[in-house]
């Protein structure tokens, strides 16, 4: 076996082990796993501080693991998937999700409020065929989950401070404020104020940099909820600029519909 | 059993493609008698429920179906749904459109060349691999893939499920200064593509032929992206000609609203993807396809760049039919793109709206895009409110499966007629690499190949 150089670790006499990093996938886009190839920057300098042992987007080459660091995207659909998370937990020190799926169960979840049996024989000709389950769950719905990241997909920063805070064996510095304090941050123009437009700015997760009030339109909620959601004052802020019920329904019931805040309210809305 | 022997064989992971597969071979007596690509990516259910949302969700909902290609999805969306709004999308806001659809192709494609297929060519895993010996040749790729992030970013706000698409346009529209930075990027980014056509085209390529049917979106005069007629270029079997024949035969045309009948999804009990076929035979789209059918409206500095790579000119009926090669047709569509963004840019003038109005009206919509995978048809119903009430989406890899699946045989055959007792390590590898060479996005549908040898 030839030994690879290692630029960290000069005298190879004295090897240093690499903490060694795996991405897995459930159901999902593959977007968040994605984000870690779009690190054109990073990219190579990441896999010098840690050993990618499996990463199937990107190596033909999977290693068995213990795993220092898991990164999970996507949500479980499937029985088998359900107990291939078990696995994974038991391989990793810490396991961290990334992305809406993987931590709120992803725009699949909106099954979760439909008949499941219907909606394979809305898509398939044999349903039969078709294994899955009733529900589409977080990771956290099935094992401990160490740190979750949020977005639809996840921001590449946030994803290089969650790697890099684990190197350091510190927490990772993601803020759970609303995308309104990113909104004043980057200095743009309230849209509900200033248009009337409808915006989830004020219960969404900050991470995206507010990005869709500063292409003039009102935040979709794709980070899922802020730590302090105050739908009472907010949902009739969603009236008064024009969304009916259904309206609301939608719009909660969207990337991260499992998430239990726009679960809830949705929910309720529902109802009425 | 009466067989002589039987063995199964099981490899894990198809590694190096978006999405997860499996592949069952079953070997009889020196024969291939089976090749299934199994698709086994977890159903998400997205035609279910669309079904009850707002005319004007489809595009940011669909985008989540592909992270890869999350424009693709956008760009059929909207297609489909101002179809059945009797709206088109012309001048400037179109051109922005194709603009964006560029930045995916160079961000896309450039992920393919560099960091899932040319690792195959040069004996490596992964791209890690592949920096240890070729670093400048990783770090050029990856720059020119940022270039295709940044135009994303630029117009789209983010390079995955961009937010600014809208039925009808764009939320902002960008001030004609505001893409002054892209297009030196963009500039620079033209050597790297052009070097990258150069470089791959040194790789070594087995001989290998596809007999399948192309079908890709043709709109004459320009390289389809974002618009055009389906049109279907027959396989050289059909003409008695052998698979690999590089003589382009006529074209058949037919107009998007017709595409459910002729391209017809059918379930196979083995994968969770729908399996299609063209008017009853087996087809491809994607690179191969798009260049047999729109490579003669290419511009002559990239068909010229084409021709020294070794892909012949389709100006003069030259086809290139080898999956193998697929990447540099790949890497020809890059430098396309790099140059037609450019074009895009110098010719921009800011609309008076960001977007033109989409009212509902119910009706049925059609809508076709040349996704980096391959042609994308996207179907909607609404209701006069504007509720979808049926929605269909056909993804290149469905109808690719087939004719991936026939590769397969193929490859398989011809490597145990070539004797010797080829093993299953080498076997995988083989197969991994024909799925390869077309850029399977299984995310429409995980990551294993899972491979199965049975030998009777």
């Amino acid at each position: 076996m030839t030994v690879t150089p290692d630029p960290a670790n000069p005298d190879p006499a004295v090897p240093v082990r690499r903490p060694e990093l795996a991405v897995w996938k459930f159901a999902s886009c593959d977007g968040c796993q994605l984000t870690l190839l779009d690190c054109e920057d990073e990219l190579l300098g990441i896999a010098e501080q840690v050993r990618i042992t499996h990463f199937l987007e990107a190596s033909s080459a999977p290693g068995p693991g213990p795993y220092d660091l898991s990164l999970v995207e996507g949500s479980v659909t499937t029985p088998q998937d359900a107990e291939r998370i078990r696995r994974i937990r038991a391989a990793s020190r810490r396991l961290v999700t990334i992305g809406a799926c993987a931590t709120a169960g992803g725009v699949q979840a909106l099954r979760n409020y439909a008949d499941v049996a219907e909606f394979r024989a809305a898509v398939y000709a044999r349903p039969d065929y078709i294994e899955t389950l009733a529900t589409s769950t977080p990771i956290s719905a099935h094992v401990p989950v160490d740190f979750e990241l949020r977005g639809c997909p996840i921001d590449r920063g946030q994803l290089v401070e969650v790697i890099t805070a684990h190197l350091a064996g510190r927490t990772p510095d993601v803020p759970a404020h609303s995308v309104c304090f990113e909104c004043k941050r980057r200095g743009t123009v309230c849209v509900t104020v200033a248009h009337g437009t409808p915006c989830l700015g004020p219960v969404t997760h900050a991470g995206c940099g507010a990005l869709c009030p500063a292409y003039d339109r009102g935040c979709y909620g794709c980070f899922g909820p802020s730590d302090s959601v105050n739908f009472p004052s907010f949902i009739p802020l969603l009236r008064r600029d024009g969304m009916d019920t259904l309206d609301v329904v939608r719009v909660l019931r969207t990337f991260n519909t499992a998430a239990p805040e726009f679960d809830a309210e949705s929910r309720k809305e529902a109802r009425q | 059993m009466t067989h002589r022997e039987t063995k199964v064989l099981r490899v894990d992971s198809l590694a190096r493609v978006e999405g997860e597969g499996a592949l069952h071979l079953r070997l009889d007596g020196g024969r291939v008698t089976e090749a299934h690509l199994k698709i086994y990516e977890p159903p998400r259910f997205f035609e279910a429920f669309l079904r009850g949302r707002s005319h004007m969700e489809p595009p940011d909902i669909t985008s989540r179906v592909c992270g890869i290609c999350p424009v693709a999805y956008q760009m059929s969306a909207c297609r489909a749904i101002e179809d059945a709004c009797g709206v088109t999308v012309e001048g400037q806001l179109a051109a922005l459109r194709r603009l964006l659809y560029c930045g995916e192709w160079i961000e896309s494609q450039t992920l393919h060349i560099y960091l899932l297929h040319a690792p195959d060519f040069l004996g490596h895993d992964s791209v890690i691999d592949l920096a240890r010996t070729h670093p400048a040749h990783v770090e050029r790729g990856l720059a020119l893939k940022q270039t295709g992030n940044a135009v994303m970013e630029l117009l789209g706000g983010r390079a995955i499920h961009p937010v600014n698409v809208r039925l009808g346009g764009f939320h902002r529209v960008p001030a004609k200064g505001e893409l002054r930075p892209l297009a030196e990027r963009l500039r620079r980014a033209r050597d790297a593509a052009e070097a990258t056509v150069r470089w791959v085209a040194g790789f070594d390529f087995p001989d290998a032929g596809c007999d399948h049917d192309f079908l890709a979106l043709a709109e004459p005069g320009t390289y389809a992206i974002g618009a055009g007629t389906p049109t279907a270029m027959p396989a050289p079997g059909s003409a008695g000609l052998p698979p690999d024949s590089d003589r382009a035969l006529s074209l058949r045309t037919f107009p998007v609203r017709d595409f459910p009948e002729h391209v017809i999804e059918t379930q196979v009990p083995h994968s969770t993807a729908l399996h299609s076929r063209l008017d009853g035979g087996r087809h491809l789209t994607g690179t191969l396809a798009r260049y047999a059918i729109s490579g003669r409206w290419l511009p002559p500095d990239v068909l010229r760049t084409a021709r020294e790579a070794g892909l012949g000119d389709p100006r003069e009926g030259t086809v290139c039919r080898n999956p193998f090669r697929s990447i540099i047709v790949r890497a020809v569509e890059v430098l396309y793109a790099v140059g037609e963004a450019l074009r895009l840019i110098d010719a921009y003038e800011p609309p008076p709206r960001p977007y033109i109005d989409v009212p509902p009206r119910a009706a049925t919509g059609h809508g076709a895009t040349e996704a980096p995978r391959g042609l994308l048809y996207h179907r909607y119903t609404l209701d006069a409110g504007g509720t979808v009430t049926d929605a269909a989406l056909v993804p290149p890899t469905a109808q690719n499966q087939a004719a991936i699946e026939h590769e397969l045989r193929r490859a398989v055959q011809h490597r145990l007629d070539s004797g010797g007792h080829p093993t299953d390590a080498e076997l995988t590898a083989l197969c991994e690499r024909v799925i390869r060479n077309h850029d399977p996005c299984i995310s429409c549908s995980t990551h294993f190949l899972d491979l199965t040898v049975e030998r009777e």
